[in-house]
């Protein structure tokens, strides 16, 4: 969908998304890589299970919202990348008892 | 003056858009009356809007159980009322004892309520309590239990009322506020905002204005607001199906069918009566949040998506004023259900059209008499 | 005597640095905060990284302008705390003024300030179309973002649709990256020019932004690029992603072509979520089609101690939010007593000359580039509501007379996550036109606090003490 042509001067890193290593750079967004990497979407709806891929990037739309380093429903257009981030994209209803 | 607008004659108006008021309405259309009702902001636009809609008759005040014994009959066939179910939903209301004393407190109520009658609180172990909530913390003891009880969706409940109270007839001003009452001959005049009414009955169903409505026929009864405020999450999986309570702390817990948990219990915002705002106090709001996260761990990541707090009114003594004015009269009182009003809508209604036909109830609503507040007062 | 207050400046695009920084140079502590980890806002978003770099030249000369303003916030003092998002708004008892709640990485905190000054700029206008919500469709500004922050650009050739000077900018700054487009669709009616050319005279004062306009436009041209003029309907189809785009010029017939990209964008709004939380008188401005806080003089809304200045104020551009911030700033300054109210004027009369010369072309693009009307009227089966995916049919027929906040109730369309940002805009209009009134007549919703989610664990977790009643 999208690609990064350009030499990067940050760090390469990698982040796990849904157990897939990706190559990142060190602080950029991680919406970003999401929208360079197949399947491109960030969560699935709880309503109505439609794939949501990350729209606005400032922060306005919440559809970015995926699972960081264990923590549910972040805003990926507000998360820089760390090497090592791992990454779920969300599907359906959160589940508490697990 | 009327201000220019025409003057509508009813057998009763209503003042206040609530569900009490709508009640009352319906209630009374059936029984044949001309009903005209009267609505400063919009049809629920204040507690019964916010309201949590819990439907129990756990933990009630003894003087409120016999109506609201009726009123849980009549939520089991709420369809047969209002053409809808509400949304409601009977997984039982679970009052939750984090310790013995608290248990023993629990124990206590329900050896009193067996004394009385009354058979339809039970107390469970924390085996049973555990099988009842799952997700709940390890160090809860037991907890009192009414199976028959559950919730309902307030704003499913408001549509199902209003068009209930259209189809039979009721004449509803919304944007229509009272702002003079004058006695015409054996009736009432209410010159609101938008329209002139007149009857010779009315009911004061204005929720957190229900004092200053009374006092323009007349009535100084003393009313206290509540702005209890209500945390909405992000929807989850199916977590729990009851509503809970707890003995020990200011906790209302439930899940919608939503998926998005409800959670209250009485923590109190900031409000401005005069003009309809509340305000919200997170500082304050730190207790509902540990109380939740106490009695439910596994909450502790859930975000909370908005949070309001609902204008309502308060006695106090916490018990309703129902039942005809001490003064003015024609003028019927059906207000100040500090905060637990939700589950005695269907009665309510009930007993008002009673008043209005036969100027009596059959019900028992003796402690409700709006006296027994103004001759605190006299005697304070 | 207690110490002053820092400032609480929100946002750090051109508006919050410009008044962070003039704020200092008057002796008034700043605590500049912001969601994104580095300066810029929008406009100049990763400024500092890009500096030197080929993005940053294909980017241009106004974005490269942001570095200075960056240089200049570091060096003034502020303190700085990035990566932290405002949750909560209080007016606060005696000791502070207001009270600013946070949330940053390592949980929540509380600022107290002796003002507030929001700079939190505008956000694109909500666009709603049927298939909106597909992965393939991306906003022109998210696509820029991702160009300024990323240097990512499409991988296919983009179609995109949409119509105001920031498609034509981010196209001109995609063609110097080697980017490839597949088609403008400009959904600028034919008829807004005729409305425009009454106020080309003004906009005159501001020839350079013109000038830098029609660049743009040239561009466009030169590069072979299809455009197809006057488009009014579009709508995105595929199966769990874009696949096919189709248009529809007016007059004409609808013309569906494969899409894997689609980038689209309707104008800018200002920021109201904050403002409308906080109970701020707002005024519906016909000419943007936006509310707007309504402000004094020095950007103060109908709240004391809190102001608004930049886009957030209303529609302006970067140089207009720079002067704004700068206005601001000695508002607040002589609120606080460091100025005095002449000495505050007297400086403000230069900045207020300028911002008028920046806004001078105002109305003619704002007229130029008026949306159409179908961005306001979505089709029935048009998903408006994009949390709780509430469509624009189930919109309409909850139309009723208690305006927004009861059709929220009944729908529950704004009661997601971005709790309206993207669609109280749309519902607003929807009920305007079922009530035949006007979405200055019906409003919009109430906003709820908290203004970004909260977790129960990290509320619970607050330190501070209770206010004393």
């Amino acid at each position: 969908m999208f690609v990064r042509p350009f030499k990067s001067d940050a760090r390469a890193v990698s982040v796990v998304i849904d157990g897939e290593t990706v190559a990142a750079s060190d602080g950029e967004m991680l919406a970003a890589v999401l929208l360079r990497t197949p399947p491109f979407y960030a969560r699935r709806t709880p309503v109505s299970d439609s794939p949501r891929a990350p729209y606005c990037l400032m922060g306005v739309c919440f559809d970015c919202l995926a699972t960081v380093d264990g923590i549910a429903s972040v805003q990926t257009c507000l998360t820089p990348v760390r090497d090592g981030m791992r990454v779920e994209r969300q599907a359906g209803l959160r589940e508490l008892t697990k | 003056m009327t201000g220019g607008n025409p003057t509508t004659l009813y057998d009763v108006v209503v003042v206040g858009g609530g569900l009490h008021g709508l009640s009352a309405a319906l209630h009374l259309a059936r029984g044949g009356a001309r009903v005209g009702l009267l609505e400063r902001a919009w049809i629920g636009r204040h507690a019964s809007g916010a309201s949590a809609a819990g439907v129990r008759t756990l933990g009630r005040p003894i003087a409120e159980l016999p109506i609201s014994l009726e009123a849980m009959a009549m939520w089991h066939d709420i369809r047969g009322l209002v053409d809808d179910d509400c949304g409601f939903h009977m997984h039982g209301q679970i009052k939750v004892a984090e310790n013995a004393s608290e248990l023993a407190g629990l124990r206590q109520r329900d050896e009193q309520l067996r004394a009385l009658g009354y058979r339809h609180e039970e107390i469970v172990d924390a085996q049973e309590l555990r099988r009842l909530l799952p997700p709940i913390a390890p160090h809860c003891v037991g907890a009192a239990v009414a199976r028959d009880n559950g919730a309902a969706d307030p704003h499913r409940t408001l549509q199902a009322f209003r068009r209930s109270a259209e189809a039979a007839g009721v004449a509803i001003y919304e944007g229509c506020g009272v702002e003079r009452v004058e006695s015409v001959a054996e009736r009432w005049r209410l010159c609101g905002s938008r329209a002139t009414v007149e009857a010779p009955v009315v009911v004061n169903a204005a929720g957190a204005w229900a004092g200053r409505l009374a006092a323009l026929f007349g009535d100084g009864v003393p009313l206290g607001t509540k702005a209890s405020m209500m945390i909405v999450t992000e929807r989850v999986a199916p977590y729990i199906a009851p509503v809970v309570s707890c003995a020990g702390r200011a906790l209302s817990f439930k899940q919608t069918d939503r998926g998005t948990l409800l959670i209250g219990g009485g923590v109190q915002g900031r409000f401005d009566l005069q003009a309809e705002k509340t305000t919200v106090d997170f500082v304050a709001l730190r207790r509902a949040a540990q109380a939740a996260i106490a009695l439910f761990p596994s909450v502790v990541g859930v975000a909370m998506t908005r949070v309001w707090a609902g204008l309502e009114a308060k006695t106090e003594d916490l018990l309703p004023v129902i039942g005809p004015s001490p003064s003015a009269p024609g003028l019927l009182h059906a207000f100040g259900f500090s905060g637990h009003g939700f589950q005695l809508v269907p009665v309510v209604g009930a007993i008002i059209a009673e008043l209005a036909a036969s100027g009596s109830t059959t019900r028992q609503i003796a402690p409700f008499a709006l006296e027994r507040l103004t001759v605190k007062e006299a005697a304070a | 005597m207690s110490k002053l207050q820092d400032v609480a400046v929100l946002g750090a695009g051109p508006a919050g640095m410009a008044a962070a920084v003039r704020l200092r140079a008057l002796g008034v502590p700043v605590a500049l905060i912001d969601e994104q980890p580095a300066p810029g806002g929008q406009i100049w978003r990763n400024v500092e990284g890009n500096e030197n770099t080929a993005v940053g030249k294909a980017l241009g000369s106004d974005y490269a302008a942001g570095a200075a303003a960056a240089a200049a916030l570091n060096e003034s003092g502020c303190v700085l705390r990035f990566g932290n998002q405002l949750w909560q708004l209080e007016d606060a008892q005696p000791e502070a003024k207001w009270r600013v709640f946070v949330k940053a990485g390592g949980g929540l905190d509380m600022l107290p300030a002796s003002a507030v000054l929001l700079a939190g700029g505008a956000q694109e206008r909500p666009n709603p179309f049927p298939g909106w919500t597909l992965p393939g469709v991306v906003s022109v500004g998210a696509a820029q973002i991702l160009m300024k922050t990323a240097g990512q650009i499409p991988e296919e050739p983009v179609w995109i649709a949409g119509s105001g000077p920031l498609p034509l900018l981010y196209m001109t700054q995609l063609l110097a990256l080697g980017g490839k487009i597949a088609g403008y669709l400009d959904t600028s009616p034919r008829g807004n020019l005729a409305a425009a050319l009454p106020h080309l005279p003004r906009a005159l004062a501001a020839w350079k932004d013109l000038r830098k306009g029609l660049g743009w436009l040239q561009t466009l041209r030169r590069s072979g690029v299809p455009v197809v003029k006057d488009v009014a309907e579009i709508a995105a189809a595929g199966n769990d992603r874009l696949e096919s785009l189709t248009y529809r010029p007016r007059g004409s017939k609808a013309v569906t072509v494969p899409a894997r990209l689609l980038l689209v964008h309707e104008g800018v709004v200002p920021g109201i979520h904050v403002t409308m939380a906080m109970g701020c008188a707002h005024d519906w401005r016909d000419d943007q089609v936006c509310f707007a806080p309504r402000l004094d003089g020095w950007g103060e809304t109908s709240r004391a101690g809190l102001y608004v200045a930049g886009d957030g104020a209303g529609i302006g551009g970067a140089e207009a939010a720079r002067l704004r911030g700068e206005i601001a700033a000695l508002g607040i300054a002589c609120k606080l007593g460091k100025l005095s109210e002449a000495e505050a004027r007297q400086l403000a009369a230069p900045l207020r000359r300028a911002l008028d010369r920046a806004l001078a072309p105002r109305r003619f693009l704002d007229a130029l580039y008026r949306p159409r009307p179908e961005v306001f009227a979505p089709a029935e089966e048009t998903v408006v509501c994009r949390c709780e995916e509430v469509t624009a049919g189930q919109i309409r027929r909850a139309a009723g007379k208690g305006g927004p906040n009861q059709l929220k109730a009944f729908t529950r369309a704004g009661m997601g996550p971005c709790q309206g940002r993207q669609c109280g805009y749309t519902v607003s209009h929807l009920l305007a036109h079922s009530l035949n009134s006007s979405a200055a007549e019906v409003g919009f919703f109430h906003v709820r606090p908290p203004l970004k989610p909260v977790t129960l664990g990290e509320l619970a977790t607050l330190e501070i003490e209770e206010a004393t009643p």
